[in-house]
This record gives C-alpha cells, sequence and structure tokens, in this order.
C-alpha cells in the first residue's frame, strides 16, 4: 500500500495490522514524553483546501509524535488566493522534499488527482461526499477497544443516523465496520440517504431503517452524524425542528439505549441539531475517545505508509 | 549433483542447558545487585519475553521479599533501519514503573549485531532515566556491528554471519545454510 486515499485500498487483514500498530502508538501517547524517533528526518505536508479542526491538528500531531517534520499548508493564506493551482501547488512543495501529503478537498477525488503530480506519499483527509479512510480506521479502533473482541465486530448491530447521503465519513465507517463484520443500520429521512438506498443499497452491507426510534434499543453502537447544512443546496428537509424531532439523540432517546452501548459522533457537532443531550452526560460516549484515538490511530496510518520498505509495509507477523 | 541450497540444524543447547543457564544468570544478577534494590527486568519483545519472565519467577525464589518489577518493551519504532526492511511491531511495550534511578536489567534472547540494543537503549530513555542497564541473553553469537557486550551471557556461540539463531525455552538452535556445489 502506497497511498490511502479509500477504505477499500486495505483489505480485513491490512486494516487488523493497522488496527494493531494503532495499539503500540496509543501506548506512546500514554507516556510523559509521547514521542518516537521513527519517521526522523521525513516530511509530511498537510494540504486543506477546506475547514478543519481536529483532522488537520490530528494528522500534524500523529507526525509530530513519530519525529516527521510537518508543513501546514492551508488555502486562505496561500498562493491559491493569487489564482496557483492544486496542480502547481504540489508540485511547489514536492520540489522542497515531501514524503506525504495529506490532502483534503471539497471535490471527490481530488487526493487520487494528487498522485498524478507527485512521487510522495497520499493520504486522504475527506474528499467531498467519497472517503473520509482515517475516520473509518479510528472509528473500528474505539468500537473494537471499547467492546473489546480483538479486531472483529462481528455481532454488532450498528446505527448510523443522519445526514448519509453527503457524509464521506458514513462512506469510511460503514465499509470498515461491515467488512469486521458488524451489522450496519442506516437511519434518516429519505432524502438523505445515498442514491438507492430504501430500494436497493448503494452503500455493500448496509441496511435501511426509517427512524431511530424502532432501532435505538437494539444497537450497541449508536453513530450519529453532524447534520451538513453547508452541503444542503436544496431542501431536502422541510425543517430542521422536525429532523431534530426524528433523528436527534434527545435525553428521553439515550434512556431507550441499551446498557453498554456506545454513542459515538465524528464531529464537530451540532448541539441545537442532531445532538439534544451533552454527551458528557452519556455513559456510553465515546465522542472524545474517537479523538485521542485518532491520533494514535493516524499515526499507525502514516508508519504503514512511510516506515516500511519502498513500497511500504502490509505483512503481519 | 545440482546445485542448490539446503539447510542444516544443530542443537547446541538443550531445554536443560536452557533452564541451568538461566538459574546462573539469574544467581550472578543477584550477586552483582545486593538487594536487588531498585532492580527493574525488561524482556525486549518478542524473543527476551519469556526469558525475563522466567529470571523475575527465579530472582523472586533467591532474595525472598523482594518483588522485582518486571516490563516488556518493542524496538520497532526506535530501529535505525526502519527506511531499509518493513519493520512490524510485535505486542505493545508495557513499562510498569518509571525507570528514573533504577538498575534496568534488559533481557533478549540472541545478542547479534547490538542494533536492537541500541534502540532499545534509546527506548528505555523514553520511560526515564536509569541509573545503570545491564545486558542479559541467552546466546551472544558474535558479528557486532556496535562496540555494545553482554553483562550476563548463558553461551558464547561462534557463527556464520548468514547462521539462523533461535532461542527457546526448549532449546538453543542454529541453522547454517548449506550450498551444494554444482
Amino acid at each position: 500500500m502506497r497511498h490511502l486515499l479509500d477504505t477499500a485500498d486495505m483489505d480485513v487483514p491490512a486494516i487488523s495490522g493497522l488496527l494493531d500498530m494503532a495499539d503500540h502508538m496509543a501506548e506512546i501517547n500514554t507516556r510523559a514524553v509521547p514521542k518516537v524517533p521513527a519517521l526522523r528526518g521525513r516530511t509530511v505536508a498537510s494540504v486543506f483546501m477546506e475547514d478543519s479542526t481536529r483532522t488537520r491538528l490530528s494528522f500534524e500531531t500523529a507526525a509530530k509524535r513519530l519525529s516527521a517534520d510537518v508543513m501546514t499548508f492551508s488555502a486562505s493564506t496561500s498562493s491559491v488566493n493569487k489564482g496557483e493551482s492544486l496542480r502547481d501547488t504540489i508540485e511547489t512543495l514536492s520540489a522542497m522534499g515531501v514524503d506525504a501529503f495529506v490532502v483534503r478537498h471539497k471535490s471527490s477525488g481530488v487526493p487520487a488527482a494528487v498522485t498524478q503530480w507527485t512521487d510522495a506519499t497520499v493520504v486522504n483527509a475527506g474528499d467531498g461526499w467519497h472517503q473520509h479512510p482515517t475516520q473509518g480506521l479510528l472509528d473500528a479502533y474505539t468500537v473494537t477497544r471499547s467492546l473489546g473482541a480483538g479486531n472483529s465486530m462481528s455481532g454488532l448491530t450498528v446505527a448510523i443516523v443522519g445526514d448519509v447521503k453527503h457524509s464521506r465519513v458514513a462512506r469510511s465507517t460503514s465499509d470498515v465496520f461491515h467488512r469486521l463484520g458488524a451489522r450496519v443500520l442506516l437511519v434518516g429521512p429519505a432524502t438523505l440517504m445515498p442514491s438507492g438506498h430504501c430500494g436497493g443499497p448503494a452503500l455493500p452491507g448496509t441496511e435501511c431503517a426509517p427512524d431511530l426510534d424502532s432501532v435505538i434499543g437494539g444497537v450497541d453502537v449508536l453513530y450519529m452524524l453532524r447534520m451538513q447544512r453547508e452541503r444542503m443546496d436544496s431542501a431536502l428537509v422541510p425543517d430542521i425542528a422536525e429532523y431534530s424531532c426524528r433523528f436527534a439523540l434527545t435525553p428521553e432517546r439515550a434512556k431507550s439505549l441499551r446498557e453498554g452501548a456506545l454513542v459515538m459522533h465524528p464531529g464537530p457537532m451540532n448541539r441545537d441539531v442532531e445532538m439534544l443531550v451533552d454527551p458528557a452526560m452519556l455513559p456510553g460516549s465515546r465522542i472524545l475517545a474517537q479523538v485521542s484515538n485518532g491520533v494514535s490511530v493516524r499515526m499507525a496510518v502514516l508508519f504503514t505508509l512511510l516506515g516500511g520498505a519502498p513500497g511500504g509495509l502490509v505483512e503481519t507477523r | 549433483m545440482t546445485p542448490g541450497s539446503d539447510s542444516r540444524e544443530t542443537r547446541i543447547l538443550a531445554a536443560d542447558d536452557v533452564r541451568r543457564a538461566l538459574v546462573r544468570i539469574s544467581h550472578e544478577i543477584a550477586e552483582r545487585n545486593p538487594g536487588l534494590t531498585d532492580v527493574v527486568v525488561i524482556g525486549m519483545q518478542s524473543g527476551g519475553v519469556w526469558l525475563s519472565e522466567e529470571v523475575v519467577r527465579l530472582l523472586a525464589g533467591m532474595v525472598p521479599g523482594v518483588a522485582v518489577p518486571h516490563g516488556v518493551i518493542d524496538v520497532s519504532l526506535y530501529r535505525d533501519d526502519i527506511s531499509l526492511r518493513p519493520v512490524v511491531p510485535a505486542a505493545p511495550s508495557r513499562v510498569p514503573v518509571d525507570l528514573t534511578g533504577t538498575t534496568v536489567i534488559l533481557v533478549d534472547d540472541v545478542l547479534f549485531t547490538g542494533r536492537t540494543v541500541r534502540a532499545a537503549l534509546e527506548a528505555l530513555n523514553d520511560h526515564g532515566r536509569p541509573r545503570a542497564v545491564q545486558l542479559a541473553v541467552m546466546v551472544d553469537r558474535g558479528h557486532r556491528e556496535l562496540p555494545i557486550r553482554p553483562d550476563y551471557v548463558g553461551k558464547n556461540v561462534p557463527t556464520h554471519v548468514t547462521d539462523e539463531v533461535t532461542a527457546g525455552p526448549d532449546g538453543v538452535l542454529v541453522m547454517t545454510s548449506v550450498v551444494t556445489p554444482a
């Protein structure tokens, strides 16, 4: 594996190996000095053409904890404002000596295009509606390490709730969860289901559920998506209040959760739309664990892609 | 005869020999570190782990009333050959105490080039600054590439650089590849 563009780039043994590697990184992150020399001399450039707090900082923290050097680029303060194309930007940074680009873009497929413009490794940090592979991996890490049956999710039922159609997180996370053995339910208004859904699944291995109340008592993991208001170019939901009424996690709904069920959210949360309950009050909330696990999993991804012999490493011992 | 390669396996230590060597090494550790004060035993992933567990068990019998802390470290992320070959970590490190001021007994199965030990010395420092580090190995097979020497040795074994040496509770094996001439 040379690039990580899509969760489909990894087969199940590769995902398992990566989750095991993340255990090593998590151990490093518990130390007083959380830093190892593994990627000394390597340079990681984060190229974020779309706003982000946690993903960019998470990747940069991961790179620094492996002793890589980090270049930061954000569209708002760069020559992109002078009209420089993304291709020229990538080629310019490559000429300075970059080993890996971490790319976020509002259009699907941009990270794949970037691989054509540089010899460096490319990691997709979210592209349009397409994929956010490290999110899927860190979610799988969070669930498997919370519910503990090795790297398997078999026997677990997960409900992914909200704007599945516009969610790259849902695409990556449902793919990893499904292939690790979980039963994945998609819950949301029909207008926000991926095309083909509620008539034939467009996300492999997923099932459709019409409303939250009928499934909430039976899930092991409740995965709330952010209501992506900035991506809604047409009136797909008649009214935000009505959406909240049917699909938000409210204090009443939280009471129907099974004991030990996990509540997850990729962030950023809309506390007035889909999260009407303070997650700090939910014993099963793993939302902050997702953030700290994100650093460990991204360390594992960067080390897997940059740390091995040329060509990366996928074999497990 | 067709040219090709084959391998010859020699058992240089039997299970009894390994056990006796472990007992002797443990006695030497107890002798050099009176009362085992501030001693911590750290096994190296993965071959040194069972040896370090045995050393801790034997030390407990020799110096009653002293609980020697035991940990394991994986040095994959500290190796100097990371970009030269695939590096796959074994199990995560587990160091139960701050190593500052302690005497660490670092335990591994086979001492060869010394590069793993160099990586381990760097890894240990991330868990504190030990007062001293002593190295115990079951087999010293030579071919050092760095100025590193063991403090406690089960057996010195002359080997060829291409040999493979494995040390387990059942004994120590040397695999020599034999090239059959054309």
